[in-house]
């Protein structure tokens, strides 16, 4: 429902040319703050991009504009006239359409089909060959080059983005919000997608796009708004920038923790990586050689945007996985081929990026949760002791100070940071010699952040070997002694963490080809 | 506000699920007999139409089957199969695989126990190696009938709910062969009495030491589906092993990151879903009809999953839904309308399924979208 409840223009008013306005938007998660007090302004006819890393709040912000979340706090003006949009077809009606990372299109319908697919307008009867033409005239006008007949199933990712796009124009879609367009496309779709998009905002469309990587913002856009942590940081024309500036207001803030990093006595090599190849689901090299050794008392972060490998080198570390080519050892003794449960046993712990979807079982207990790796060596025979488990369960739940209502509480009741304690007392209770952490703290709290953090460097200095995965660049800073850079599959790296050139990593996630160097 | 109607969208009044944070007991108990009343009263609708007294017909069933101690043993001896085989499809539902061929299963333990009855059992053969012999065939059979689904699952990811139905065809079509085929009595679709030894006991046949359990039949397959219950009751409950199927369950990615191997389980459970439904169909010729008949099961492969179901994939509940359903297998005989069992276990199933629901949310009413905006503004 779209009701125009206010008139009156922005407390500064805004002139014809700015398609867009958010004032003070707040939204705040339980737990998280995802948009803090963040002002957005977007000139019609721009080609605006909105930069930040993972967790920024971009995609928050925009799920605001296009009206999928409702703000905590905070206005929208459209063309001048304040609104509120309770539901996607709200902003639609308003002129704004987002195209989703993940399309929401009928596989089993034509192009032409999917694109008038939910539009009233048309009533019962419709008929083919006008549809048609509207949709080719559509495809013809922004240069995209789609068979108005052809079923989705039959389109490649990039014709499917295509149809996304027409369909919303078709909707009357005059901004067009466009969450990491690039992220699903090959280098080929990627200069069709940038020759459109131009070729739109020429035609007088306004398009905002998320994304993480420096360079395609910086040949795209003609703003770009950089958000951190949920604020915006600075909005400026990409003209008036550089890449080296962009980078700085991403990542090149102080430290958030400063801990105070005791010196560990570096013990033997625990984790030994070679030449490591590992293919994903759809058979592509995702993981492309990487070399690495990490030794116990020691955290070696490997940095990098996600998607670039990281998850298919921890998953094949961790027996999850299959390795292609090369060799993992754990404390000497090859466990490349060796099963999920063997490689538990040899002393690996693995607190996964996706703690509801792979690290605990939502519908059973805590303490059953907390059994998930030890319930086969906790006692002899083919038997568990439930006392024994639920004993332990409550000393964990007290030791990592989980809080919840019981212990005989389903997981999905818990909180993301509680639940993320839950995993690591589970990880870290083992007799272990081994720790592959990947975004141990992605999504948490302030406080559950320093917790989990703090837990880390503890486990360290009693010798645990950490591998630490995240795409959090403060993170990685704070509590690692070496560094890497993970990017399309490569490792660049590892360095000593004293002294190095934040930019520099930074720029390398984003896909700079310059080597990293210490400075 | 009225002045924007004109402009407003028609939409529903937006009704939301909410779930239902804590389980009550009395919530539960209550929906559940309501959920049942409403089945009853739904099923005497058709009653009427078909020109009956529903509360007649009620009673006359329930009289039936839970009147007297025939009635009862009756009653017991129908839910023996379905004991057995909600146990095996409850098992394998518990880790999500949809086993629907427990009647194949059914039936293939039913077809291998007559083999070992008519072809190594002679006469001479101690009674109690006799019915071991059967049982470990009939499991056998019903156990391989579940491997192939679990199997190629496992191996191809081939989906077990059109492989385990399809298979339950493929095991009547063999029983038929072989009933009507080389194992035939005289052409018709039985196969000859087995030897006496092979029979299980029943309760009438110690009639002589015990007048009152005179013509009361039932037989020693119910103590093997509650000694079935009782082992995957433990095992289910406090087992390494269950607590695998528990988890690959509710997340196989969870189970796989707890260093289970997933495709092995499967194989597995589906071997041992479809053993225990075996064990159902060696209860029923070596504990009812003594011989393999073409139509040895009114579909109580079929009607364990609905017992499955209703019980919640809890053993415990599987062994009290099985009674009572095997009472209303009873009490449909007795008023001589093969189809009166049926259609109430379908709107039972119905009932229940939809209602199930209610169990686990709370259904809140939201005004329409309209409302909701004109609140805030």
């Amino acid at each position: 429902m779209t009701l125009v409840v206010n008139i009156s223009p922005p407390s500064n008013p805004a002139p014809d040319d700015v398609m867009v306005q958010m004032q003070g938007i707040c939204k705040s998660f339980p737990g998280v703050v995802a948009n803090d007090n963040v002002d957005l302004e977007v000139a019609r006819g721009n080609v605006h991009a909105i930069l930040g890393e993972n967790g920024a709040g971009k995609s928050t912000l925009m799920h605001i504009l296009s009206g999928l979340y409702r703000p905590t706090a905070g206005d929208i003006w459209v063309e001048g006239v304040l609104r509120h949009f309770s539901a996607p077809l709200d902003a639609i009606e308003a002129g704004i359409g987002m195209v989703h990372q993940h399309f929401m299109l009928a596989e089993t319908l034509t192009v032409a089909e999917n694109v008038i697919l939910g539009d009233r307008s048309l009533g019962l009867r419709i008929t083919p060959t006008q549809i048609q033409e509207t949709v080719a005239a559509l495809a013809a006008e922004t240069g995209m080059d789609v068979d108005p007949d052809a079923y989705i199933w039959q389109l490649s990712v990039g014709e499917q983005q295509r149809v996304e796009i027409i369909k919303m124009l078709y909707r009357g879609a005059r901004l067009l919000i466009l969450d990491e367009p690039t992220a699903v496309l090959v280098p080929q779709e990627r200069t069709q997608l940038f020759r459109q998009v131009r070729r739109m905002a020429m035609a007088g469309h306004t398009i905002l796009f998320i994304s993480h990587k420096l360079d395609e913002v910086m040949t795209l856009a003609d703003m770009v708004t950089v958000m951190r942590a949920g604020k915006v940081v600075a909005t400026v024309p990409t003209q008036e920038t550089s890449q080296e500036e962009l980078v700085r207001m991403m990542v090149g803030r102080p430290v958030l923790f400063d801990f105070e990093k005791v010196p560990v006595d570096i013990g033997d090599t625990c984790l030994r990586l070679e030449k490591l190849q590992v293919r994903n689901e759809r058979g592509v090299v995702a993981v492309k050689g990487v070399s690495l050794e990490v030794r116990a008392g020691e955290i070696l972060g490997i940095a990098g945007v996600a998607g670039n490998g990281q998850g298919e080198l921890a998953e094949a570390i961790t027996g999850l996985r299959p390795a292609s080519q090369g060799k993992v050892e754990i404390e000497g003794l090859d466990t490349t081929h060796s099963t999920t449960r063997e490689i538990i046993d040899a002393g690996v712990a693995y607190v996964p990026p996706d703690r509801q979807r792979t690290g605990t079982a939502p519908n059973l207990t805590l303490i059953q949760n907390l059994a998930l790796k030890d319930y086969r060596t906790a006692q002899p025979g083919q038997f568990m002791s439930r006392s024994q488990q639920a004993q332990r369960a409550a000393d964990l739940i007290e030791k990592y100070d989980v809080i919840a209502a019981s212990p005989e509480m389903p997981a999905r009741l818990l909180s993301g940071g509680n639940l993320q304690k839950l995993i690591l007392a589970r990880e870290l209770s083992a007799p272990i010699r081994v720790l592959i952490a990947s975004s141990p703290t992605r999504g948490l709290d302030i406080g559950a952040i320093e917790s989990v953090q703090k837990t880390l460097l503890a486990q360290k200095a009693q010798g645990l070997a950490i591998l630490l995965i995240s795409e959090d660049l403060d993170e990685i800073l704070a509590l690692s002694d070496r560094v890497a850079v993970m990017y399309e599959g490569e490792l660049r790296g590892p360095l000593d963490a004293a002294g190095i050139d934040v930019e520099a990593v930074g720029l390398m996630m984003a896909g700079s080809s310059d080597n990293l160097q210490s400075t | 506000m009225a002045t924007q109607s004109a402009s407003r969208r028609w939409s529903l009044p937006q009704i939301a699920l909410e779930p239902r944070t804590q389980q009550s007991w009395s919530v539960n108990a209550g929906l559940t007999l309501g959920l049942l009343l409403l089945a009853l009263a739904l099923g005497g609708i058709v009653i009427l139409l078909a020109g009956g007294n529903p509360f007649v017909v009620y009673r006359n069933m329930l009289v039936a089957a839970f009147g007297t101690k025939w009635g009862i043993s009756d009653t017991l001896v129908k839910s023996t199969p379905l004991i057995l085989a909600t146990l095996g499809v409850s098992l394998a539902f518990r880790m999500r695989l949809w086993n629907i061929g427990a009647e194949g299963q059914l039936l293939l333990g039913a077809l291998c126990t007559t083999g070992v009855a008519l072809h190594v059992v002679t006469p001479e053969t101690p009674g109690v190696l006799a019915i071991l012999l059967m049982a470990l065939a009939g499991f056998a059979g019903g156990a391989a009938w579940g491997f192939v689904p679990g199997w190629f699952k496992a191996q191809f990811g081939v989906n077990e709910i059109i492989s385990s139905l399809m298979l339950n065809y493929v095991a009547q079509s063999l029983l038929n062969f072989f009933v009507f085929g080389p194992w035939s009595e005289r052409g018709f679709g039985q196969t000859p009495m087995f030897p006496r030894n092979s029979w299980m006991p029943r309760l009438t046949d110690f009639a002589d030491t015990f007048p009152i359990v005179r013509g009361m039949t039932v037989h020693g397959g119910l103590l093997l589906a509650l000694l079935a219950f009782a082992i995957l009751f433990v095992v289910v409950r406090s087992s390494k092993f269950g607590f695998e199927i528990t988890l690959a369950g509710d997340n196989p990615e969870a189970a796989r990151y707890a260093g289970i191997h997933l495709r092995r389980l499967t194989i597995y459970i589906m071997t041992l879903s479809g053993g225990l439904a075996g064990l159902a169909g060696m209860s029923e010729v070596a504990g009812v009809s003594h011989r393999l008949i073409n139509s040895v099961s009114p579909g109580y492969g079929f009607t364990a999953i609905i017992v499955a179901w209703l019980a919640r994939l809890d053993p415990l509940g599987a062994l009290w839904v099985a009674f009572l359903f095997g009472g209303l297998l009873v009490g449909a005989d007795e008023i001589s309308s093969a189809g009166i069992a049926q259609l109430m276990q379908g709107i039972i199933l119905f009932v229940m399924v939809s209602g199930g629901l209610l169990l686990r949310y709370r259904i809140r009413f939201h005004g329409t979208g309209a409302k909701a905006t004109g609140i805030e503004a």
